[in-house]
Protein backbone atom coordinates (compact mmCIF):
# COMPACT_ATOMS: atom_id res chain seq x y z
CA UNK A 1 0.00 0.00 0.00
CA UNK A 2 1.15 3.55 -0.94
CA UNK A 3 2.02 5.54 2.03
CA UNK A 4 0.20 8.39 1.36
CA UNK A 5 -2.33 10.81 2.87
CA UNK A 6 -2.81 14.01 4.98
CA UNK A 7 -1.29 15.48 8.32
CA UNK A 8 -4.82 16.03 9.41
CA UNK A 9 -5.37 12.23 9.45
CA UNK A 10 -1.76 11.23 10.25
CA UNK A 11 1.27 13.45 12.37
CA UNK A 12 4.29 13.55 11.30
CA UNK A 13 5.63 11.99 14.44
CA UNK A 14 3.52 8.83 13.82
CA UNK A 15 4.91 8.99 10.10
CA UNK A 16 8.60 8.84 11.89
CA UNK A 17 8.01 6.33 13.65
CA UNK A 18 6.44 3.79 10.87
CA UNK A 19 9.67 4.43 8.89
CA UNK A 20 11.86 3.77 11.51
CA UNK A 21 10.15 0.72 12.50
CA UNK A 22 9.89 -0.29 9.09
CA UNK A 23 13.69 0.58 8.41
CA UNK A 24 12.69 2.25 4.65
CA UNK A 25 14.69 4.47 2.23
CA UNK A 26 13.30 7.38 0.53
CA UNK A 27 11.73 10.51 0.62
CA UNK A 28 9.34 11.78 2.43
CA UNK A 29 7.42 14.79 0.58
CA UNK A 30 4.94 16.64 2.54
CA UNK A 31 2.89 19.71 0.86
CA UNK A 32 2.61 21.98 3.92
CA UNK A 33 0.65 25.60 3.74
CA UNK A 34 3.10 27.80 2.17
CA UNK A 35 5.72 24.99 0.89
CA UNK A 36 6.98 21.39 0.53
CA UNK A 37 8.96 19.46 2.79
CA UNK A 38 11.50 16.66 1.69
CA UNK A 39 12.74 14.46 3.89
CA UNK A 40 14.94 11.36 3.13
CA UNK A 41 15.52 7.97 4.64
CA UNK A 42 17.78 5.32 4.55
CA UNK A 43 17.51 2.15 6.61
CA UNK A 44 15.02 4.36 8.56
CA UNK A 45 17.01 6.77 10.00
CA UNK A 46 17.28 10.30 8.75
CA UNK A 47 19.66 11.00 6.35
CA UNK A 48 18.63 14.27 4.24
CA UNK A 49 16.25 17.27 4.69
CA UNK A 50 15.17 20.27 2.40
CA UNK A 51 12.29 22.60 2.58
CA UNK A 52 10.82 24.84 0.11
CA UNK A 53 13.40 26.69 -2.25
CA UNK A 54 15.83 27.32 0.99
CA UNK A 55 19.31 27.34 0.13
CA UNK A 56 20.19 23.62 1.22
CA UNK A 57 23.73 23.88 0.01
CA UNK A 58 26.67 22.95 2.97
CA UNK A 59 27.79 26.72 2.42
CA UNK A 60 24.82 28.35 3.11
CA UNK A 61 24.20 25.74 6.56
CA UNK A 62 27.41 26.89 7.40
CA UNK A 63 27.00 30.10 6.65
CA UNK A 64 23.82 30.42 8.98
CA UNK A 65 25.13 28.26 11.36
CA UNK A 66 28.35 30.76 11.68
CA UNK A 67 31.10 28.74 11.09
CA UNK A 68 31.84 30.46 7.69
CA UNK A 69 32.24 34.08 8.06
CA UNK A 70 30.32 36.25 5.89
CA UNK A 71 33.42 36.99 3.80
CA UNK A 72 34.30 33.57 3.42
CA UNK A 73 30.65 32.55 2.36
CA UNK A 74 30.51 35.26 -0.24
CA UNK A 75 34.19 33.86 -1.72
CA UNK A 76 32.51 30.17 -2.02
CA UNK A 77 29.86 31.60 -3.75
CA UNK A 78 31.78 33.47 -6.11
CA UNK A 79 34.19 31.25 -6.98
CA UNK A 80 33.36 27.72 -5.64
CA UNK A 81 29.01 27.64 -6.19
CA UNK A 82 29.05 24.92 -8.91
CA UNK A 83 30.95 22.23 -6.72
CA UNK A 84 29.71 19.62 -5.39
CA UNK A 85 29.04 19.67 -1.41
CA UNK A 86 31.45 16.60 -1.18
CA UNK A 87 34.24 18.48 -2.51
CA UNK A 88 33.29 21.61 -0.99
CA UNK A 89 33.48 19.75 2.59
CA UNK A 90 36.87 17.89 1.73
CA UNK A 91 38.30 21.22 0.66
CA UNK A 92 37.35 22.80 4.14
CA UNK A 93 38.59 20.04 5.81
CA UNK A 94 42.02 19.64 4.04
CA UNK A 95 42.34 23.25 4.24
CA UNK A 96 41.88 23.16 8.04
CA UNK A 97 38.65 25.44 8.23
CA UNK A 98 36.53 23.12 9.75
CA UNK A 99 36.82 18.99 11.02
CA UNK A 100 34.38 16.51 9.54
CA UNK A 101 32.39 16.16 13.17
CA UNK A 102 32.00 19.75 12.45
CA UNK A 103 30.86 19.03 9.29
CA UNK A 104 28.35 16.64 9.94
CA UNK A 105 27.18 17.87 13.61
CA UNK A 106 25.92 20.90 11.27
CA UNK A 107 24.36 19.04 8.89
CA UNK A 108 22.48 16.80 11.35
CA UNK A 109 21.30 20.00 13.48
CA UNK A 110 20.30 21.48 9.77
CA UNK A 111 18.24 18.64 8.77
CA UNK A 112 16.91 18.08 12.42
CA UNK A 113 15.63 22.02 12.92
CA UNK A 114 13.83 21.28 9.19
CA UNK A 115 11.78 18.06 10.90
CA UNK A 116 10.86 20.09 14.37
CA UNK A 117 9.43 22.73 12.05
CA UNK A 118 7.14 20.32 10.24
CA UNK A 119 5.90 19.50 14.20
CA UNK A 120 3.95 22.49 13.75
CA UNK A 121 1.97 21.29 10.23
CA UNK A 122 -1.73 19.84 11.38
CA UNK A 123 -2.84 19.96 7.40
CA UNK A 124 -1.08 18.92 4.56
CA UNK A 125 -0.83 15.75 1.50
CA UNK A 126 2.28 13.56 2.34
CA UNK A 127 3.67 10.87 0.01
CA UNK A 128 6.42 8.42 0.72
CA UNK A 129 8.37 7.89 -2.54
CA UNK A 130 10.91 4.49 -2.26
CA UNK A 131 12.75 5.94 -5.44
CA UNK A 132 13.87 9.28 -4.51
CA UNK A 133 17.03 9.91 -2.98
CA UNK A 134 19.09 12.86 -1.63
CA UNK A 135 20.78 14.57 -4.59
CA UNK A 136 23.82 13.60 -5.06
CA UNK A 137 25.85 16.37 -5.19
CA UNK A 138 24.59 16.88 -1.28
CA UNK A 139 26.12 15.36 1.42
CA UNK A 140 23.75 12.44 3.88
CA UNK A 141 23.86 12.11 7.46
CA UNK A 142 22.70 8.97 9.46
CA UNK A 143 20.84 9.85 12.01
CA UNK A 144 18.72 7.74 14.42
CA UNK A 145 15.02 9.11 15.01
CA UNK A 146 14.00 8.08 18.39
CA UNK A 147 14.96 11.35 19.55
CA UNK A 148 13.39 13.10 17.19
CA UNK A 149 10.37 11.19 17.93
CA UNK A 150 9.89 11.56 21.58
CA UNK A 151 10.86 15.85 20.84
CA UNK A 152 8.31 15.62 18.30
CA UNK A 153 5.43 13.90 20.57
CA UNK A 154 6.48 16.17 23.15
CA UNK A 155 5.96 19.26 21.12
CA UNK A 156 2.63 17.62 19.36
CA UNK A 157 1.30 17.58 22.94
CA UNK A 158 2.21 21.35 23.60
CA UNK A 159 1.09 22.42 20.36
CA UNK A 160 -2.37 21.12 21.84
CA UNK A 161 -2.22 22.88 25.21
CA UNK A 162 -0.82 25.98 23.60
CA UNK A 163 -4.16 25.83 20.93
CA UNK A 164 -6.13 25.10 22.92
CA UNK A 165 -5.11 28.20 25.54
CA UNK A 166 -5.11 30.35 22.38
CA UNK A 167 -7.23 29.06 19.71
CA UNK A 168 -7.63 32.12 16.82
CA UNK A 169 -4.66 34.06 16.16
CA UNK A 170 -6.58 36.60 15.07
CA UNK A 171 -7.10 38.32 18.08
CA UNK A 172 -5.69 41.37 19.45
CA UNK A 173 -3.47 41.41 22.66
CA UNK A 174 -3.88 44.95 24.93
CA UNK A 175 -1.46 44.91 28.60
CA UNK A 176 -3.53 44.30 31.41
CA UNK A 177 -4.95 46.96 33.53
CA UNK A 178 -3.30 45.43 36.79
CA UNK A 179 -2.08 48.34 39.74
CA UNK A 180 1.48 47.92 40.58
CA UNK A 181 2.69 45.76 37.56
CA UNK A 182 5.95 47.78 35.73
CA UNK A 183 6.59 45.83 32.28
CA UNK A 184 10.24 47.24 33.55
CA UNK A 185 10.95 44.97 36.41
CA UNK A 186 9.97 41.60 34.19
CA UNK A 187 12.80 39.64 33.05
CA UNK A 188 12.14 38.81 29.53
CA UNK A 189 13.92 37.07 26.78
CA UNK A 190 14.46 39.13 23.66
CA UNK A 191 12.01 37.36 21.64
CA UNK A 192 9.38 38.28 24.47
CA UNK A 193 10.65 41.49 24.25
CA UNK A 194 10.09 41.84 20.40
CA UNK A 195 6.48 40.17 21.11
CA UNK A 196 6.09 42.96 23.73
CA UNK A 197 6.90 46.30 21.12
CA UNK A 198 4.38 45.03 18.79
CA UNK A 199 1.15 44.62 21.50
CA UNK A 200 -1.26 46.96 20.74
CA UNK A 201 -5.02 46.22 20.30
CA UNK A 202 -4.55 47.28 16.54
CA UNK A 203 -2.28 44.21 16.29
CA UNK A 204 -4.00 40.67 15.87
CA UNK A 205 -0.86 37.87 17.26
CA UNK A 206 -0.72 36.82 13.72
CA UNK A 207 0.31 39.93 12.23
CA UNK A 208 3.17 39.93 15.64
CA UNK A 209 4.29 36.70 14.07
CA UNK A 210 4.75 37.93 10.87
CA UNK A 211 6.40 40.95 12.21
CA UNK A 212 8.60 38.94 14.11
CA UNK A 213 9.27 35.68 11.52
CA UNK A 214 7.71 33.53 14.18
CA UNK A 215 5.73 30.53 13.11
CA UNK A 216 2.49 29.51 15.36
CA UNK A 217 4.27 27.59 17.94
CA UNK A 218 6.39 30.03 18.76
CA UNK A 219 3.80 32.92 19.11
CA UNK A 220 1.26 30.97 20.99
CA UNK A 221 4.42 29.77 23.77
CA UNK A 222 5.53 33.63 24.01
CA UNK A 223 2.00 34.80 24.76
CA UNK A 224 0.38 31.95 26.30
CA UNK A 225 3.82 33.00 28.67
CA UNK A 226 2.64 36.53 28.72
CA UNK A 227 -1.15 35.54 29.58
CA UNK A 228 -0.05 33.51 32.23
CA UNK A 229 1.85 36.24 34.14
CA UNK A 230 -0.85 37.95 33.68
CA UNK A 231 1.06 40.97 31.87
CA UNK A 232 -1.77 40.89 28.62
CA UNK A 233 -4.98 39.89 28.12
CA UNK A 234 -6.64 38.72 24.55
CA UNK A 235 -9.11 41.19 22.87
CA UNK A 236 -10.91 42.31 20.03
CA UNK A 237 -8.49 43.81 17.32
CA UNK A 238 -9.50 47.70 17.41
CA UNK A 239 -11.26 49.03 14.43
CA UNK A 240 -12.16 45.30 13.53
CA UNK A 241 -15.60 45.64 11.94
CA UNK A 242 -17.35 42.74 15.08
CA UNK A 243 -19.11 40.38 12.95
CA UNK A 244 -22.88 40.90 11.87
CA UNK A 245 -24.71 38.58 13.18
CA UNK A 246 -27.02 37.06 10.10
CA UNK A 247 -29.79 36.55 12.63
CA UNK A 248 -31.10 39.80 15.13
CA UNK A 249 -30.69 39.98 18.26
CA UNK A 250 -33.77 41.82 19.35
CA UNK A 251 -36.45 41.36 17.40
CA UNK A 252 -37.30 45.38 17.56
CA UNK A 253 -34.62 47.77 16.51
CA UNK A 254 -36.26 50.40 18.54
CA UNK A 255 -33.88 51.10 22.11
CA UNK A 256 -36.58 51.58 24.26
CA UNK A 257 -38.50 48.44 23.13
CA UNK A 258 -35.37 46.48 23.45
CA UNK A 259 -34.87 47.94 26.93
CA UNK A 260 -38.82 46.79 27.59
CA UNK A 261 -38.21 43.30 26.51
CA UNK A 262 -35.12 43.09 28.71
CA UNK A 263 -37.30 44.08 31.70
CA UNK A 264 -39.89 41.76 30.87
CA UNK A 265 -37.65 38.85 30.83
CA UNK A 266 -36.29 39.80 34.38
CA UNK A 267 -39.76 40.02 35.35
CA UNK A 268 -40.41 36.68 34.33
CA UNK A 269 -37.28 34.76 35.33
CA UNK A 270 -37.89 36.37 38.93
CA UNK A 271 -41.39 35.01 39.27
CA UNK A 272 -40.33 31.10 37.99
CA UNK B 1 -44.43 35.70 18.67
CA UNK B 2 -41.49 37.21 19.38
CA UNK B 3 -38.20 35.05 20.49
CA UNK B 4 -35.40 36.02 22.08
CA UNK B 5 -31.97 33.64 23.10
CA UNK B 6 -29.57 32.82 25.59
CA UNK B 7 -26.67 30.37 25.02
CA UNK B 8 -25.47 27.98 27.81
CA UNK B 9 -21.61 26.86 27.41
CA UNK B 10 -18.59 25.27 29.34
CA UNK B 11 -16.80 22.20 29.10
CA UNK B 12 -17.46 18.63 28.82
CA UNK B 13 -19.88 17.71 31.62
CA UNK B 14 -19.88 21.30 33.66
CA UNK B 15 -23.91 21.10 34.21
CA UNK B 16 -25.49 22.86 31.02
CA UNK B 17 -27.70 20.35 30.48
CA UNK B 18 -29.02 20.30 34.21
CA UNK B 19 -29.13 24.09 34.10
CA UNK B 20 -31.17 24.47 31.36
CA UNK B 21 -33.55 21.92 32.72
CA UNK B 22 -33.64 23.52 35.87
CA UNK B 23 -35.97 26.50 34.79
CA UNK B 24 -37.23 24.99 31.32
CA UNK B 25 -40.99 24.98 30.76
CA UNK B 26 -40.57 21.94 28.32
CA UNK B 27 -38.41 18.68 28.83
CA UNK B 28 -35.23 19.91 27.42
CA UNK B 29 -35.05 18.52 24.27
CA UNK B 30 -31.45 17.08 23.91
CA UNK B 31 -30.17 14.74 21.07
CA UNK B 32 -28.01 13.18 23.70
CA UNK B 33 -25.94 9.75 22.53
CA UNK B 34 -24.17 7.17 24.71
CA UNK B 35 -20.13 8.09 24.99
CA UNK B 36 -17.86 5.99 23.15
CA UNK B 37 -15.18 7.01 24.65
CA UNK B 38 -14.02 5.36 27.95
CA UNK B 39 -12.01 8.61 29.46
CA UNK B 40 -15.64 10.35 29.21
CA UNK B 41 -17.43 7.46 29.99
CA UNK B 42 -15.54 7.79 33.50
CA UNK B 43 -17.13 11.10 33.81
CA UNK B 44 -20.46 10.55 32.89
CA UNK B 45 -22.92 8.21 30.69
CA UNK B 46 -24.43 10.24 28.27
CA UNK B 47 -23.56 13.56 26.47
CA UNK B 48 -24.95 16.00 24.66
CA UNK B 49 -24.42 15.68 20.99
CA UNK B 50 -25.79 18.33 19.00
CA UNK B 51 -27.81 20.76 21.58
CA UNK B 52 -29.84 21.59 24.77
CA UNK B 53 -32.74 23.68 23.80
CA UNK B 54 -35.42 24.68 26.24
CA UNK B 55 -37.82 27.21 26.48
CA UNK B 56 -39.37 29.49 29.08
CA UNK B 57 -42.09 31.61 27.94
CA UNK B 58 -42.27 35.24 29.35
CA UNK B 59 -46.07 36.30 27.91
CA UNK B 60 -48.62 36.05 25.26
CA UNK B 61 -45.80 38.14 22.65
CA UNK B 62 -41.93 36.76 24.32
CA UNK B 63 -40.26 33.89 24.37
CA UNK B 64 -36.80 32.78 25.80
CA UNK B 65 -35.03 30.13 23.76
CA UNK B 66 -32.03 28.34 25.96
CA UNK B 67 -29.52 27.08 23.71
CA UNK B 68 -27.27 24.62 25.30
CA UNK B 69 -23.84 23.64 23.30
CA UNK B 70 -22.23 20.57 23.25
CA UNK B 71 -18.97 20.33 25.45
CA UNK B 72 -16.68 18.57 23.53
CA UNK B 73 -14.12 19.74 21.17
CA UNK B 74 -15.29 18.22 17.92
CA UNK B 75 -18.74 19.22 17.93
CA UNK B 76 -17.12 22.68 17.91
CA UNK B 77 -18.43 23.75 14.88
CA UNK B 78 -21.73 24.20 16.49
CA UNK B 79 -20.89 26.60 18.61
CA UNK B 80 -20.33 29.20 16.07
CA UNK B 81 -23.96 28.75 14.95
CA UNK B 82 -25.56 28.73 18.18
CA UNK B 83 -23.75 31.83 18.89
CA UNK B 84 -25.71 34.05 16.53
CA UNK B 85 -28.65 35.83 17.64
CA UNK B 86 -28.29 35.62 21.11
CA UNK B 87 -28.65 37.91 23.84
CA UNK B 88 -25.52 36.79 25.79
CA UNK B 89 -24.11 33.96 27.36
CA UNK B 90 -23.37 31.69 30.33
CA UNK B 91 -20.02 29.97 30.62
CA UNK B 92 -20.46 26.89 32.64
CA UNK B 93 -17.42 25.69 34.79
CA UNK B 94 -17.19 22.58 37.40
CA UNK B 95 -15.83 24.04 40.29
CA UNK B 96 -14.73 20.63 41.39
CA UNK B 97 -12.53 19.86 38.34
CA UNK B 98 -9.99 22.05 37.98
CA UNK B 99 -8.30 20.33 34.72
CA UNK B 100 -11.16 21.55 33.18
CA UNK B 101 -10.51 25.34 33.93
CA UNK B 102 -8.18 25.30 31.28
CA UNK B 103 -10.99 24.22 28.07
CA UNK B 104 -13.44 26.89 29.96
CA UNK B 105 -11.43 29.65 29.55
CA UNK B 106 -10.95 28.91 25.99
CA UNK B 107 -14.53 28.63 25.42
CA UNK B 108 -15.25 32.18 27.00
CA UNK B 109 -12.58 33.65 24.80
CA UNK B 110 -13.99 32.07 21.85
CA UNK B 111 -17.39 32.76 22.48
CA UNK B 112 -15.87 36.69 23.24
CA UNK B 113 -14.83 36.52 19.70
CA UNK B 114 -18.23 34.91 18.00
CA UNK B 115 -20.37 38.01 19.80
CA UNK B 116 -19.26 41.01 21.76
CA UNK B 117 -22.71 40.15 24.09
CA UNK B 118 -22.49 40.60 27.97
CA UNK B 119 -21.65 37.13 29.87
CA UNK B 120 -21.61 35.50 32.81
CA UNK B 121 -19.40 32.75 34.57
CA UNK B 122 -21.47 30.55 36.38
CA UNK B 123 -18.93 28.49 39.07
CA UNK B 124 -21.37 25.33 39.15
CA UNK B 125 -21.59 22.21 41.62
CA UNK B 126 -20.09 24.80 44.71
CA UNK B 127 -22.52 22.70 46.43
CA UNK B 128 -20.05 19.76 46.35
CA UNK B 129 -17.42 19.10 48.73
CA UNK B 130 -14.21 19.18 46.53
CA UNK B 131 -15.47 22.86 44.89
CA UNK B 132 -12.99 25.32 44.32
CA UNK B 133 -13.71 28.67 46.51
CA UNK B 134 -15.06 31.22 43.64
CA UNK B 135 -12.36 34.11 43.89
CA UNK B 136 -9.96 31.39 43.67
CA UNK B 137 -11.13 30.04 40.37
CA UNK B 138 -11.76 33.28 39.15
CA UNK B 139 -7.48 33.95 39.49
CA UNK B 140 -7.14 30.14 38.21
CA UNK B 141 -9.52 31.29 35.38
CA UNK B 142 -7.70 34.62 35.09
CA UNK B 143 -10.67 36.80 34.86
CA UNK B 144 -11.01 40.69 34.87
CA UNK B 145 -12.46 41.82 38.50
CA UNK B 146 -15.19 43.23 36.19
CA UNK B 147 -16.49 39.99 34.88
CA UNK B 148 -18.99 38.15 37.05
CA UNK B 149 -18.23 34.89 38.51
CA UNK B 150 -21.44 33.62 40.05
CA UNK B 151 -21.70 30.81 42.41
CA UNK B 152 -24.30 28.28 41.01
CA UNK B 153 -26.11 25.11 41.66
CA UNK B 154 -27.26 23.86 38.34
CA UNK B 155 -29.66 21.45 39.72
CA UNK B 156 -31.10 24.24 42.11
CA UNK B 157 -33.59 26.46 40.11
CA UNK B 158 -32.98 29.60 42.27
CA UNK B 159 -29.76 29.20 41.73
CA UNK B 160 -30.27 28.96 37.88
CA UNK B 161 -32.35 32.08 38.24
CA UNK B 162 -29.98 34.08 40.10
CA UNK B 163 -27.29 33.53 36.83
CA UNK B 164 -29.86 34.16 34.46
CA UNK B 165 -31.13 37.22 36.06
CA UNK B 166 -27.01 38.44 36.76
CA UNK B 167 -27.12 37.66 32.72
CA UNK B 168 -30.06 39.85 32.09
CA UNK B 169 -28.81 43.09 34.48
CA UNK B 170 -25.52 42.83 32.66
CA UNK B 171 -27.55 43.18 28.98
CA UNK B 172 -29.62 45.95 30.79
CA UNK B 173 -26.43 47.68 31.42
CA UNK B 174 -25.14 47.80 28.55
CA UNK B 175 -27.82 49.27 26.73
CA UNK B 176 -27.93 52.00 29.51
CA UNK B 177 -24.43 52.85 29.19
CA UNK B 178 -24.58 52.83 25.41
CA UNK B 179 -27.22 55.34 25.57
CA UNK B 180 -24.66 57.91 27.44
Amino acid sequence: MALRGNLRDFTITQLLNLINLAGKTGTLVVEGPSETAKIAFRDGKLAYAEIGSEDGSLASILHHAKRLSSGQYKSIQQGAAHIPDKELGLLLINAGYLSQEDILTNLQQHFTDIVQRLFTWVEGFFHFDNDLLPPEERISVRLDLENLIIEGSRQLREWEQLQDEIPSLDMALKFTDRPGTNLRNVNLSVEEWRVVSYINPRNTMRQIASATKMNDLEIRRIIYGLLQAGLVEVTRQAGAIAPTPSVRVFPSDNKEEQKSLVNRLINRIRSL
Amino acid sequence: MQTVKMVVTGPFSAGKTEFIRSVSEIDVVSTERKISSNQEKAVKEQTTVAMDFGRITVDDDLVLYLFGTPGQRRFDFMWEILSEGMLGFVVMVDSTRPETFREARSILETFRAYAPTPYVVAANKQDMKDAWEVEDMRHALRLDSKVKLVSCTATDRDSVKAILLELLYSILNEMENGEK
